[in-house]
């Protein structure tokens, strides 16, 4: 069937800009290569993926001091994700992703003190301490939560990209979502819907290779998940999540894929977490050698500095000022996360109805 | 032997049609299969085929004939070898008889009723709402076209507001409801989905936080238990999680509760379900006056609202204002008639077991007040209370099941709230706590009609 396809239309991939394609299918595209950086672009990427790492680890030292609660699913290790999708929107462009967030929201221009504030249930939070780690939202910036249902995320971003047709402007959706919501019934009917309405969403498939302490192989009969969209005409790529590049690259042409009007898109970014799934996970589930040699061989934030100081852009103490900036930046909100006031307890009873 | 053509029953809750065209005339000759006639029910035009073959007798219900009751006879069929002019009348026999009955529906299947039925019945007054002025004139209309009327007024004022569900636009709806929308605001705004109620509900929800308006037909609110989650999850309490910077203002609606003889899987009511949830509202009217100014006031309301409709009710008539812009307000009860023995709480279909058992009731001397609560959440308990108050008695009536239902809520209220004033203890009448049987008589068993109504009055009021 698929070969009959082909030789009647060009295939989608072949429509992609900048893809230099050849498939196995003709949904499965090749990624683009990585072009470099320019110095402005590397050390963007440098501080915004230091930003969301340094964050992290704050936020896992303040849960483990007591000072945040309940669930806090830690982002380490796939920030070069959001950091390079992030390069490719435009103002007006939404993003919406599950509970593994922060990173997601720090990307998209939220500012540290009110997420950090959030984690630990003050009114200096995003949600006044009323959403928690998982609940935050920013109409100003266009990222529309936060969602801790596994798979709920993905219609509500179909929806949000419903808006856009609706509205017939030219924005994009990002709908975020693990391997482990891929196996979620209602993806595949927002796939089904998206596709037969072509709706301009980007289905991003963070592949970090466990749902929860499921490997892949273990929960997925087909563990490519770019191809998870073939039944519904959906093309996809797999990126290399940990380059930082590659995802640019990839971002940039799913996103003038989608603004052309051709419908959604899926990418498949393999990542990897190098924390457990929450705070509570204790990652028996995978040796502590596969997690070192990840750290080592493929850390996002690692092959950038190693570019910098390779290419002459930056010295150790370059980069050491950098990251002092930041930990000024994350010891800031993580001051302000834990001196700003509990919400009111008239708060209780508001935002319930408008 | 002559055989008589019957009118059809073309859906579960049909019990008369239109007979909108012969395809055949008199001393024609049809086979099995032929189509014959076009009927329209309140849902749709069908063609009838005729089953036998044989000559067109005679035609016994004249083309244009409106109302015609399930199993009249319409035509005469002549067999082969038989003289189709020598036929003039149906002929009587066991198979098909000649004074039709008509497809039981629960509100006629009420069991004779204890009391006496005099000649002439009582007329129960009935208050006109607060909420529109006095006298506005009237029109008649069904339901279904309040309903209709209501989604395309909201959709000609704002642009933002579009429907989307299983065949609403070009199967012009399941019910009907959507009727003509497809043509006058095209498939942008008037969206038939695939079958997949938990993912259109979904983007309807990410629509709705797009700052959209979107309008959600399920086909029942039986399919939206593969939504619920987004309904709850997502559209309920986005606006606490955001702090109230994101909500969804989002109507999803259609027919809820048991519909006639559709099996346990199409026969629910949800009203407790959905009243359990914060961050939702949960209308559901009896009236076509309230229909359409409650679902006006919910498609313009910031907040996800659950519209539960009621399939047996499309095709009842009541007087509607007849005004351009009619708004009621969500979360109050409407006095539908006043009392001072007890008070009975209804709502929805509920509302039609009320009204007659206080009808009976009357004739016995007991009167009865009957408050509609048309929402159920934010519940009106001020109406309520205040009824309780005076008449001291307090019988509710639903066609849910019994545990947890919308009655115990009341029940329980009104003895927070009002326990000195109660002179016996508040009796619920509920469906039966069983699956809806697909049996007619079972049917009816499990269903409340009237008659219960009126042995809980009577017990509250120790007649």
């Amino acid at each position: 069937m698929a070969v009959q396809k082909a030789s009647k239309k060009p295939t989608k991939a072949s429509r992609l800009k900048q893809t230099p394609t050849k498939s196995d299918s003709n949904f499965k595209m090749v990624a683009p290569k990585p072009s470099n950086f320019s110095e402005e672009q590397e050390f963007k990427a440098y501080r915004d993926m230091l930003d969301i790492r340094r964050f992290e680890e704050k936020a896992g030292q303040l849960y483990g001091m007591g000072v945040i609660g309940g669930f806090c699913h830690l982002y380490i290790g796939q920030e070069a994700v959001v950091t390079g999708m992030q390069t490719a929107l435009k103002e007006g462009d939404q993003v919406i992703t599950a509970y593994r967030d922060h990173g997601h929201m720090l990307a998209c221009g939220m500012d540290a003190k009110g997420v950090m504030a959030e984690l630990t249930g003050r009114e200096g939070g995003y949600s006044r301490g009323k959403g928690g780690s998982m609940h935050m939202f920013s109409k100003e910036k266009n990222f529309y939560g936060g969602h801790g249902i596994v798979g709920a995320q993905v219609s509500l971003g179909t929806g949000l990209g419903f808006a856009n047709w609706y509205r017939d402007n030219d924005n994009v959706s990002l709908a975020y979502f693990g391997d482990g919501a891929s196996n979620q019934g209602q993806v595949y009917e927002c796939f089904n819907m998206a596709s037969l309405w072509k709706l301009p969403v980007i289905f991003i498939i963070e592949n970090n290779r466990y749902a929860m302490g499921t490997a892949v192989s273990r929960a997925s009969a087909l563990t490519d998940f770019s191809q998870r969209g073939a039944s519904f005409n959906i093309p996809g790529m797999q990126v290399d999540g940990m380059d930082v590049r590659a995802v640019a690259a990839a971002a940039e042409a799913a996103v003038a894929y989608c603004r052309d009007g051709n419908g959604p898109i899926i990418l498949e970014m393999q990542t990897y977490r190098y924390r457990g799934h929450s705070m509570s996970d204790p990652a028996k589930y995978r040796t502590k050698d596969e997690v070192q040699k990840m750290r080592a061989e493929s850390d996002p934030i690692e092959q950038v500095k190693q570019r910098l100081l390779e290419s002459g852009l930056a010295d150790e103490d370059k980069l050491k000022a950098i990251d002092k900036e930041v930990r000024a930046i994350v010891a800031e909100a993580a001051d302000f996360a834990q001196t700003s006031p509990e919400p009111a307890e008239a708060e209780l009873y508001t935002d319930i109805l408008k | 032997m002559p055989v008589n053509i019957l009118m059809p029953a073309l859906s579960p809750t049909m019990e008369e049609g239109n007979l909108a065209k012969w395809l055949v005339k008199e001393g024609d000759t049809v086979s099995a299969g032929d189509v014959i006639a076009e009927i329209e029910t309140d849902k749709a035009t069908m063609e009838v085929e005729a089953v036998d073959e044989g000559v067109v007798a005679k035609i016994m219900v004249a083309e244009g004939s409106q109302g015609v009751k399930v199993n009249a006879v319409i035509a005469v069929l002549a067999e082969e070898g038989e003289d189709a002019s020598s036929i003039s009348a149906p002929i009587a026999d066991t198979t098909a008889s000649a004074a039709p009955v008509a497809t039981p529906t629960p509100v006629e299947a009420v069991p004779a009723p204890v009391v006496a039925v005099p000649a002439q019945p009582i007329v129960v007054e009935t208050l006109s709402d607060p909420d529109i002025p006095a006298g506005t004139p009237m029109v008649s209309m069904t339901v279904r076209e309040a309903l209709n009327s209501a989604m395309a007024e909201e959709m000609r004022r704002d642009g933002d507001v579009f429907i989307m569900g299983e065949e609403v636009a070009e199967y012009q709806g399941a019910y009907k409801i959507t009727q003509n929308l497809l043509d006058e605001f095209g498939a942008k705004r008037v969206i038939d989905t695939p079958i997949t109620e938990h993912g259109f509900a979904g983007i309807g929800v990410g629509a709705a936080m797009a700052g959209l308006r979107p309008i959600i037909e399920f086909m029942t609110f039986n399919f939206a238990m593969q939504a619920i989650d987004q309904i709850i999850n997502s559209a309920a309490k986005t606006l606490y999680m955001s702090g109230g910077q994101m909500g969804a203002p989002i109507v999803f609606r259609g027919p809820n509760g048991a519909a006639s003889r559709v099996g346990a899987q199409h026969s629910q009511c949800y009203a407790a379900w959905y009243s359990h949830i914060p961050g939702l509202k949960v209308v559901m009217p009896y009236s076509a006056t309230d229909a359409k100014g409650l679902l006006k006031a919910a498609i313009r309301d910031p907040n996800p609202v659950i519209f539960l409709e009621n399939e047996m009710l499309y095709g009842q008539s009541f007087d509607v204002p007849d005004i351009d812009d009619l708004i009621l307000p969500i979360g109050k009860a409407r006095v539908h008639k006043t009392g001072k023995d007890c008070t009975i709480v209804s709502f929805s279909i509920g509302m039609t077991y009320a009204i007659k058992a206080a009808e009976e009731l009357a004739k016995e001397g007991i009167d009865c007040e009957i408050i509609d609560l048309r929402t159920i959440r934010p519940l009106d308990m001020d109406t309520v209370i205040a009824s309780v108050k005076k008449t001291g008695r307090l019988v509710t009536v639903e066609e849910g099941y019994p545990q947890n239902s919308v009655g115990d809520h009341i029940a329980a209220q009104v003895v927070q709230l009002a326990f000195d004033y109660l002179d016996a203890p508040v009796v619920t009448v509920c469906g039966k706590d069983v699956p809806m049987p697909y049996a007619a008589n079972l049917e009816k068993l499990a269903l409340p009609n009237a008659n219960d109504v009126i042995a809980a009055v009577k017990s509250v009021t120790y007649r």
